[in-house]
């Protein structure tokens, strides 16, 4: 095939980039080599249009073993124990073939974290979805929690918590988010960069086929109504085949044969020998004809470009081949000695005896685009007044009812009950809480992991938004007793090349920047994934946060369900009486208009901090954040979770009942205590300069307030969990 | 005593289950699916997971394995064999114990607790227990019991149901049914009771900090029982 400037406008690079390649190049490049350059120039793979922004994020901090740039980010959990985790998006695939597109997701992140050397211990994941009136959310949410639940089950590692989320902006363009946290030694972590000359570079997993050819293309391109002829660039999983992969690799990986490691994600065999070579600043050779594959006369685009699963590539000590290929035949997984590293810088490929690549690394790396993308500064919007007579008619009762209901806060009991999330038998907060926390095996630490998102508050108003989330996934961590360490983000977002979706990205990632500076909760891994849009309409901006926390002893772990009757309930932070753009805001009154709720970073952090030295001197019974829906609806949750009742007296505030206990004000937590340590708690706070109110006790099973209204708890819970039970039955 | 877990490909819940075996007493060997020779065991345990990937029908595959020949010869010269999970999936495959398991009523995976009722104590793996319900975990999608009209009468005759879905009082009823299991049917022996398989995962409720305890109570009484 001969190339030219169309071919290369058919791979997804853009005339200036096919220019630059054969000013690079010094020539026109032949098919493969074009192949190549579109694999690892696309947006999925070269971060073109985000590195610049990237890098003001905050990476360092006392506990980070690696920032990004690796496979995944490790953290420090002391006692030569660290925590790998990633976070990373399965969007595209996901819209187009749910079931293998969320299945290969959660497959991808597991060999990201495995490929490091840890043996992965928990899976999270955050999928949104379009309004749960369209046609095709239904089986959309359906086909990708099958998908997630298929490989994750099979593999042997919990799911522990999630979130699921809908919104009419996902209709044409869901998102699925899968995080990974594996547990490994200090001393044993496992890097990509290849090192020494003429050094055996290995294959070893499934074989190669034509599935998933320019799945990365496909993932930095808009949708339009084509979209089902990209069905072929969907991988398919195989999760039997990962877990004798990740079983062969750990036991390679106990003795002290590899060089280093990467797993074929993203652009495949192309994207992990270019990895490999540049972080060495090495050259790799590799004879094409050494690939396993699957399929017969696959050339050498095809083996290049292929995204089959559960493969990795390896830079192996030499003589330790037989060793290494005991271990892989023992898995019945194939082994191949594909190639070498070489001094040249080069990736020189051959096929039937003939070079069929020849590309300096670095002309694929470092002389990869960057773009300055125009951006727009998105303007604080006005708040709103809510008229009396808009509430007046409103009974508490009704709209906490309907809220509890509501697609975004009812139970996702259905949901994760088809993820195994008990496996390994280290799971102590199952999903349904504010954080999953899993047990550091066979010690008395434990690690919580939460995932995060709020899109409608990065749409209002991106750089608080932005904030937000952060504090969301301290709080969360926090919540359960846990010390936040760092976080992973996923920043899903829409066309980089349209101004107002780019100035959403930019001032996100300025937010998240800055809380997590503040809160020295640093981001050590993370993926982009952009062009989440239909012909021209993008999602909400959705960064997602994944964040990590250590609990020293297990046993002080935190739970939210309320605990015993007479019990006191404290609220923890100052209730301003935000309501624009909550949950009330928008189902109640359809206003979708105003600011997101401000984000007060020193309030943030000293109440977090505050409460995890209540939780340390052992005065919390239980704790839940407020977040979506207000303190009535953290409370009502709580209620529900431990089977208890309420009642709740409105402290005396300017702000009327129902902004009170509908406001979306950030910062705050419910505090369940027992009454005699309420000196004790209230001297803690105050000595803090954390505001707080007597929010009421716990009964048996009522929930009242101001004495007025009341509603049994069994009616509350019945309306938190039917929707989706229903929703999905029908 | 002696146990052996055995690994095949896909497994997953061998380390869970060689945990518990240890921290009740047992001295636990991990055995390979190719091994051709069992170790000394006074248990064997088929442990749950996915072995195969379960691409074909459930455990059929492993049944298959180099190991399951000794295991069966070992079961059937009266060795006590558990399949928990796939390991129950394993067994029906072999015929050691009677029936199959078809795909959830529902077809979805379900992973919670469940409360089971004890059919029969007159055998080496419920015996002493006092209680007559226990809380278990369950977390399959093929684990639908299910038998011809002449099994089951041959199964009843036989007190060969070990345990039933049930609720925390022990009422045997559809509605406590998680999978839609012919009779409620949790567990099943063969006719010489050594041989048991169940959905359950009693190495999943060893400790108050995870889903429960009662699987403690179970292995404490298996190993005074084996004693």
């Amino acid at each position: 095939m001969i190339v030219n400037e169309q071919v290369a406008v058919d791979h997804g690079l853009k005339k200036e980039e096919y220019a630059k390649i054969c000013e690079l190049l010094k020539r026109t490049p032949n098919i493969t080599e074009l192949g190549i350059f579109s694999a690892m120039w696309n947006e999925h793979c070269s971060y073109k249009s985000s590195k610049l922004h990237l890098k003001k994020l905050p990476t360092k901090g006392k506990k980070v073993i690696q920032g990004p740039g690796e496979n995944a980010g490790v953290v420090d959990i002391e006692d030569n124990d660290a925590i790998v985790f990633k976070i990373e998006s399965h969007n595209h695939p996901s819209f187009i073939e749910p079931y293998q597109g969320a299945a290969t997701g959660v497959g991808g992140i597991m060999r990201d974290v495995f490929t490091m050397g840890a043996r992965p211990i928990a899976n999270l994941n955050s999928i949104h979805f379009g309004s749960p009136q369209h046609k095709k959310t239904k089986n959309l949410l359906r086909g990708v929690v099958h998908g997630i639940g298929g490989y994750g089950n099979c593999m042997g590692v919990p799911t522990i918590a999630g979130q699921t989320k809908f919104d009419s902006s996902y209709n044409g363009n869901i998102l699925v988010n899968a995080m990974t946290l594996g547990l490994v030694k200090k001393d044993k972590i496992f890097y990509s960069k290849a090192a020494g000359l003429n050094k055996p570079v290995i294959y070893v997993g499934s074989k190669t086929g034509r599935d998933g050819i320019h799945g990365a293309s496909m993932a930095s391109a808009s949708f339009d109504e084509k979209i089902e002829e990209k069905k072929p660039t969907v991988q398919v999983g195989d999760p039997f085949t990962e877990k004798l992969l990740l079983e062969a690799c750990l036991e390679l990986m106990a003795g002290d044969s590899i060089i280093a490691i990467q797993d074929m994600g993203a652009a495949g065999l192309t994207s992990s020998s270019i990895e490999m070579a540049s972080k060495g600043n090495l050259g790799i050779e590799i004879n094409l004809n050494k690939v396993p594959c699957r399929e017969t006369k696959m050339t050498p685009y095809e083996i290049m470009l292929s995204e089959s699963q559960e493969r990795m590539l390896i830079v192996l000590e030499n003589g330790k081949e037989d060793q290494a290929k005991k271990i892989f035949d023992k898995w019945n997984l194939d082994f191949a000695v594909i190639g070498k590293t070489t001094k040249s810088k080069k990736i020189e490929l051959y096929f039937d005896e003939e070079k069929v690549a020849d590309i300096p690394v670095n002309t694929l790396v470092e002389n990869s685009p960057m773009y300055d993308r125009k951006w727009k500064k998105a303007k604080l919007p006005k708040k709103n007044k809510i008229k009396k007579e808009d509430i007046k008619h409103l009974k508490i009762i009704d709209v906490l009812k309907k809220i509890l209901a509501n697609p975004n806060i009812c139970s996702k009991e259905w949901i994760w009950q088809q993820y195994d999330h008990t496996v390994m038998g280290d799971t102590i907060q199952k999903p349904g809480g504010d954080a999953g926390v899993v047990r550091v095996h066979g010690t008395d630490k434990a690690v919580a992991a939460s995932v995060d998102s709020s899109a409608v508050y990065c749409w209002a108003h991106p750089l608080t938004g932005g904030k937000q989330v952060v504090c969301e996934s301290f709080r969360n961590l926090i919540s359960v007793g846990a010390k936040p360490i760092a976080i992973t983000n996923c920043l899903n977002f829409g066309s980089p090349e349209n101004k107002e979706n780019m100035g959403e990205f930019v001032e996100c990632v300025q937010g998240i920047g800055e809380a997590s500076e503040y809160l020295k909760f640093p981001v050590v891994s993370g993926n982009v994934s952009f062009y989440n849009q239909t012909k021209d309409q993008g999602i909400k901006p959705t960064p997602t946060i994944g964040g990590i926390g250590l609990i020293k002893d297990y046993k002080n772990m935190i739970t939210m369900d309320f605990k015993e009757v007479n019990n006191l309930i404290l609220v923890i932070g100052k209730t301003e009486g935000h309501i624009d753009q909550s949950l009330f805001a928008r189902t109640i009154l359809d206003e979708k208009n105003g600011p997101p709720p401000e984000v007060n970073l020193f309030n943030e952090k000293n109440n977090g901090e505050t409460l995890l030295k209540l939780i340390e001197n052992n005065l919390i019974k239980s704790a839940h954040d407020v977040s979506l829906g207000g303190i009535i609806t953290a409370v009502a949750k709580m209620c529900i979770k431990g089977k208890k009742g309420i009642s709740i007296k409105k402290p005396k505030y300017l702000i009327n009942d129902i902004e009170y206990l509908f406001a979306e004000d950030q910062g705050r937590y419910i505090i369940e205590i027992n009454k005699i340590d309420f000196k004790k708690v209230a001297d803690i706070l105050n000595k803090n300069a954390v505001h707080f109110d007597e929010l009421g006790t716990i009964n048996e099973n009522e929930l009242y307030i101001n004495d007025k209204t009341k509603v049994t708890i069994d009616e509350l819970s019945t309306s938190n969990k039917s929707w989706l039970t229903k929703y999905m039955s029908k | 005593m002696k146990s052996s877990v055995i690994t095949f490909p896909g497994s997953n819940c061998d380390r869970d289950m060689d945990v518990a075996l240890k921290k009740f007493g047992f001295k636990n060997k991990m055995v390979w699916h190719a091994d051709t020779e069992l170790p000394k065991s006074d248990l064997v345990v088929l442990p749950g997971g996915f072995s195969y990937g379960d691409y074909l029908r459930c455990g059929s595959m492993a049944s298959k394995s180099k190991i399951m020949q000794s295991i069966i010869n070992f079961a059937n010269s009266g060795g006590m064999v558990m399949g928990i999970c796939n390991g129950f999936q394993i067994l029906v495959e072999t015929g050691l114990v009677p029936g199959v398991l078809l795909r959830n009523k529902y077809l979805e995976f379900i992973c919670k607790n469940v409360f089971v009722k004890i059919n029969d104590k007159k055998n080496k793996y419920f015996k002493n227990v006092d209680n007559e319900v226990l809380e278990f975990h369950i977390a399959h999608n093929e684990g639908n019991y299910f038998c011809t009209n002449d099994q089951l009468k041959e199964i009843e005759d036989n007190n060969q149901v070990a345990i039933n879905y049930c609720d925390r009082n022990g009422k045997v009823e559809d509605q406590f049914n998680p999978n839609g299991s012919i009779k409620n049917i949790a567990g099943i022996f063969n006719k010489e009771k050594n041989v048991l398989g169940m959905m359950p995962h009693p190495e999943r409720m060893i400790d108050t900090s995870l889903s429960g305890e009662d699987g403690s109570l179970f292995f404490k009484n298996l190993i005074n029982n084996l004693k």
